[in-house]
């Protein structure tokens, strides 16, 4: 039984521009870095690029397989993709991870969305401009604590403009955004790539030349080669950067026809984010900032692994002493982090409009506003405090990603079975897949992950006693009601269904 | 720069540029298949 869609990608250029920016993301810029500067500069590399191959790729693969292969039955979120691939009943309920961990993580990340947009307003306007760096040091302090209204003010035109975006549909809004965000985020990109590595030394200027922020994060400590933190940071910024584990690259490749390509269009789509994280994201905030503070006091800033600190109290200084270029500088650096932002919370935001659609017959238009709605709500506690922010992130962007990488993994290979995944992979392929991918699957990459969750076990058990705050405990209670509010919900959507909805699933 | 950082800095980007233009370009100049329906896509399978 197979199912028109309702809704599907009007090109594929778009679809592609529309998966590279679900992946391309604030992390690109600030996080990638600042995790290489940490973990080995440029012999970081190494680890990272291992884990694009043996498990970025891979999962890539499955995910767009997966999806497209739900999108057969007319189910665009994982509940009912991961029921249509596996027998067993509860299948479905590692499936809610796909719907839970979009909610969540859109949760706070449209509100450091909201930064970048408010920081671009802020550089048009001259706010930066003769203040001293511990003004804007202090500014954005102020702005974090809500010491003014703007915070919120931003944030809410931000979750306004998601949801206005997401109620256009599939090619009418977010394929839009991505045909005019993604191009203009790469050409910001190259601008501030060539300004950061062309950057001179000079009196009253830089006390660096950019080619001295380079040199450093490339230098290479081969040591940390050896080391399992480095390998578990690769792996987790890799996991990061691809937007893996999240349920979203499912929901866009459910748009596909059953024969439309996905192997090249993975690649493509992931090949793209690494252009931008490694050759792009490399080459702004570290020259640059390097340049004009020097490396001890950068290395001291992105000690914690993000430059999320450089990227919005030290650049918007160092913008505003570059006379009229600096606006321009200021709007492209920001705009660049708010298209990066947006084009991933648009794919966060369209597994909940399909599972509501297929499954309660809730209109599209009418799910986006549901989705900013529960956004809003859950997104509170983050904006009032850091406790909750950093809740939301470990618990749904870290540690639920890694949970339902590992269980699709195996529920593909070894469930669905490598025969029918690799089929599945390999039909309507405009490229040769690798027939060591197929190895790599079924052994290599489950194992990659189960030794990932392995290690981050202390984590987790640290993370879930350890003493928090009134809104760390908000939090985890709001986490914990979310995932329940939705497996409560696929249990009342599997009562609704027919009783033998995938027919030739499984066979 | 020292050496090994060039090097790896040029070898990083050289590939990853590579790539990513080598699988657009095919996005772009690969033509579209034609269209599938449920209908044909039964047929194909009676």
């Amino acid at each position: 039984m197979t199912k028109t869609q309702s809704s599907g990608w009007g090109s594929r250029v778009g679809l592609v521009l529309a998966m590279a920016g679900n992946a391309v993301g604030l992390g690109n810029f600030l996080r990638f870095p600042a995790q290489a500067i940490e973990n080995g500069g440029g012999a970081f590399i190494i680890p990272y690029l291992v884990c694009f191959l043996l498990m970025g790729i891979p999962l890539l693969f499955v995910e767009w397989s997966m999806g497209r292969f739900g999108g057969r039955y007319g189910q665009h979120s994982t509940p009912f993709i991961f029921d249509a691939m596996g027998k067993a009943p509860y299948w479905k309920y590692f499936g809610v991870f796909g719907i839970f961990t979009n909610i969540a993580v859109a949760a706070f990340y449209c509100y450091l969305e909201s930064w970048a947009l408010s920081w671009s307003y802020y550089s048009v306007a001259g706010t930066f401009t003769g203040m001293s760096q511990a003004e804007v040091q202090s500014f954005f302090e102020n702005y974090i604590e809500l010491g003014t209204s703007h915070p919120v003010i931003f944030w809410i035109i931000c979750l306004f403009l998601n949801t206005w975006i997401l109620s256009r549909g599939l090619s009418g809004g977010v394929e839009k955004v991505a045909k005019i965000g993604m191009p203009l985020l790469i050409l910001f990109g190259i601008v501030l790539a060539i300004t950061g590595i062309s950057l001179q030394a000079s009196p009253g200027g830089a006390i660096n030349d950019g080619i001295v922020g380079l040199n450093y994060l490339w230098s290479p400590d081969f040591s940390s080669i050896w080391s399992f933190k480095v390998w578990v940071a690769a792996a987790g910024q890799i996991f990061f950067t691809l937007s893996l584990g999240m349920g979203s690259i499912h929901c866009y490749a459910s748009y596909l026809k059953s024969k439309e390509d996905i192997a090249l269009n993975a690649m493509s789509a992931g090949w793209m984010n690494e252009f931008v994280e490694v050759v792009l994201g490399s080459a702004i905030i570290i020259p640059i900032s390097i340049g004009y503070l020097g490396i001890e006091a950068v290395t001291e800033m992105v000690s914690g692994g993000s430059g999320l600190g450089i990227g919005f109290a030290v650049l918007p200084k160092l913008f505003s002493d570059w006379g009229t270029f600096g606006i321009f500088a200021g709007v492209m650096w920001f705009g660049l982090l708010f298209f990066a932002g947006i084009t991933s919370s648009l794919a966060m935001g369209t597994p909940v409009m399909g599972f509501l659609e297929d499954n309660f017959k809730i209109k599209q238009s009418t799910g986006a506003w549901i989705f900013g709605g529960i956004i809003l709500l859950l997104g509170i506690p983050c904006v009032l405090s850091q406790d909750a922010f950093n809740e939301y992130d470990y618990w749904a962007g870290t540690i639920a990603l890694v949970i339902f990488a590992m269980v699709e993994i195996v529920l593909f290979a070894w469930v669905f079975g490598m025969d029918k995944g690799w089929k599945e992979i390999n039909t309507g392929a405009d490229i040769k897949v690798p027939g060591i991918f197929r190895f790599i699957i079924k052994y290599v990459s489950p194992i990659f992950l189960i030794v990932v969750f392995v290690g981050a076990i202390p984590s987790i058990l640290e993370n879930a006693t350890k003493a928090t705050s009134v809104y760390g405990w908000t939090a985890r209670f709001l986490l914990v009601g979310l995932f329940v509010l939705v497996a409560i919900l696929v249990y009342i959507a599997k009562k609704r269904q027919g009783s033998n909805p995938y027919p030739e699933s499984n066979d | 720069m020292n050496t090994s950082a060039l090097i790896l800095m040029i070898v990083t980007w050289s590939s990853v540029t590579f790539a990513t233009a080598y699988f657009f370009y095919k996005i772009l100049t690969i033509p579209s298949k034609p269209e599938y329906d449920s209908t044909s896509e039964k047929s194909e399978k009676e």
